[in-house]
């Protein structure tokens, strides 16, 4: 394999228009009033976030909407410090699974608002249950990135 | 209950950077080296089976048309299946279906990737959709590093032991790859070369995770009477699992996984496994990161909950202990996605006819076959056994 062969370059660019429907697109408008939408289910009472158009649990499709409030506690996080495609931020990334207060999933997003520079020192800052609350971007556009991270209540 | 189905053989790839040849030609060199081992006639053949990770990685969308050729295709039927990291794993249970059902005698089941020619992790990014969960999976491993975590928290699992289990399934694998003629990465590594390797994503380090592999798998299924007459080595299904979880990640607990732990147990109960450590050989078990392999092995049944890394220290896992797993060096060390599941299968199978060669289990009659695909979302198992059952 130590001879070198042809390769072809290819681009493939294909712009797409998702359409959000009706319970995501009213999830990412309230997300630039900075507010926080998740959906109850009547039947089983689960809280769901991001806000669904039915309940994956029972199916049920009539779900009422509720405000909750943009804090919780830290279930899990990630650390890279290594560039990836479609990172949502410059730098070293924290990613968290947080639980919301008041729902029934945890809520993937970024973890900011400490020194992530270095491992160690994000280690030694965090801990599961840790109250963390939102932080919104100056700069909202309706989507989930509005959030600019969660960060430690002090 | 369906008919008996016998695995008659199965051709790898060499799996690695193989800008040396085309998409095509490197699919046809597993497919090729299935028909010389097994001296089947391709026409014989009466369907194909075929699948890759998502389109998007292979740069054509319908890749099994533009195989057509490569697959013996023409005038036969075809099914493609995909489901991700899974896909070569639901490829088998898709010709298990085909063959159990009565419909077909003899069934080629093919699964391939090409990671190296475009820019795989932005192509895994592509499974989500882009408006939410793509942009927090850190291409891939970032999902897998939380649930590590999330896992050694809760049961109380000091960092520093879950860190040198995952040490010790590194060292042994990718040392286990140096006996399988297939694998792409063989390296000889300290615990010093693991520990400090760069950081991935925390906790997982480089030697941590599986590389970026070219390949393919091809293999034949059969029926008992077609098993019989062509009087080949068969590896028989005794027992498959199929389960599945929400899209959201954060809807289902990835602790206690439950469509890791459904996969297995329906392919136990099919199998009439009820001691999978006592009962198993040897297991093929998925593990793209030493980390996810060490709750596997919890999920499975292998051990309790929180004690898989007490016992892969132990050694009950490795090479020569109770039961050995990914003797082949595992998907830890050669990674083509749409071929690994199907990679996992065809090493059971080898193992349970005493074809593994270097890397063989002595006595090996039972065996588990397994692969996950999507963000956590499914897992498959499949038990292949010496005897019919």
């Amino acid at each position: 394999m130590s001879k070198d062969y042809k390769t072809m370059e290819n681009i493939l660019r294909l712009p797409h228009k998702f359409a959000a429907g009706e319970t995501y697109t009213r999830f990412y408008a309230a997300l630039k009033e900075e507010k926080l939408l998740a959906t109850r289910c009547p039947a089983c009472g689960k809280v769901l976030l991001p806000a669904r158009s039915f309940c994956p649990h029972c199916r049920a499709s009539e779900l009422e909407w509720v405000e909750v409030e943009p804090k919780g506690q830290l279930v899990s996080w990630t650390w890279s410090d290594r560039p990836y495609f479609g990172a949502p931020a410059q730098g070293p990334v924290i990613t968290a699974l947080i639980r919301i207060d008041g729902t029934d999933g945890d809520f993937l997003h970024l973890l900011g608002g400490i020194e992530t520079s270095d491992v160690a020192k994000v280690r030694s800052s965090l801990r599961r249950g840790m109250r963390l609350k939102a932080v919104w971007n100056a700069d909202k556009q309706g989507r989930m990135l509005d959030i600019r991270y969660f960060e430690p209540v002090a | 209950m369906g008919n008996p189905v016998a695995i008659i053989g199965s051709g790898q790839t060499n799996h690695g950077r193989r800008f040396d040849v085309n998409y095509p030609d490197l699919v046809k060199e597993a497919i090729d080296r299935l028909f010389a081992s097994t001296g089947i006639d391709p026409a014989d053949v009466e369907g194909v089976v075929y699948g890759t990770m998502p389109s998007m990685m292979e740069g054509v969308a319908l890749t099994h048309f533009y195989f057509a050729e490569v697959l013996g295709l023409v005038g036969k039927p075809l099914l493609k299946t995909e489901t991700g990291g899974s896909t070569g794993i639901s490829l088998a249970m898709t010709g298990y279906y085909w063959i159990s059902s009565g419909m077909a005698d003899l069934v080629l089941v093919v699964g391939s990737e090409k990671m190296n020619e475009g820019d795989s992790q932005a192509t895994m990014t592509s499974i989500l959709e882009p408006f939410y969960q793509r942009y927090f999976i850190s291409g891939a491993p970032g999902i897998f590093s939380m649930q590590s975590q999330e896992w050694s928290v809760r049961f109380g699992i000091p960092a520093e032991k879950v860190r040198e289990a995952a040490t010790r399934l590194s060292i042994d694998h990718h040392d286990d790859a140096f006996d399988n003629p297939y694998a792409h990465i063989k390296q000889k590594l300290t615990e010093e070369d693991v520990n400090n390797a760069r950081i991935i994503t925390y906790p997982v380090r480089l030697w941590d995770v599986c590389p970026n592999s070219d390949g393919a798998c091809a293999m034949l299924m059969a029926s008992e009477k077609k098993a019989k007459q062509l009087g080949l080595p068969a590896a028989w299904v005794r027992g498959l699992g199929y389960a599945g979880e929400e899209y959201w990640f954060g809807d289902s607990d990835k602790v206690y996984w439950q469509c890791a732990i459904d996969a297995a147990k329906q392919a136990y109960k099919m199998a009439g496994i009820t001691n999978p450590r006592k009962e198993l050989d040897v297991a093929e078990v998925y593990n793209p990161f030493t980390f996810q392999e060490l709750l596997y092995y919890e999920c499975f049944g292998f051990c309790d909950f929180g004690q898989a890394c007490d016992l892969t220290l132990k050694g009950v896992f490795s090479r020569n202990g109770e039961l050995p797993c990914d003797p082949s060096g595992g998907t830890l060390c050669s990674n083509p996605i749409g071929a690994t599941g199907l990679n996992r299968v065809a090493e059971a199978a080898m193992q349970v006819t005493n074809q593994a060669g270097a890397h063989q289990i002595p006595g090996a009659r039972l065996a588990l076959a397994h692969a996950m695909g999507g963000v956590d979302q499914y897992n498959g198992v499949m038990i292949l056994g010496a005897e019919r059952g």
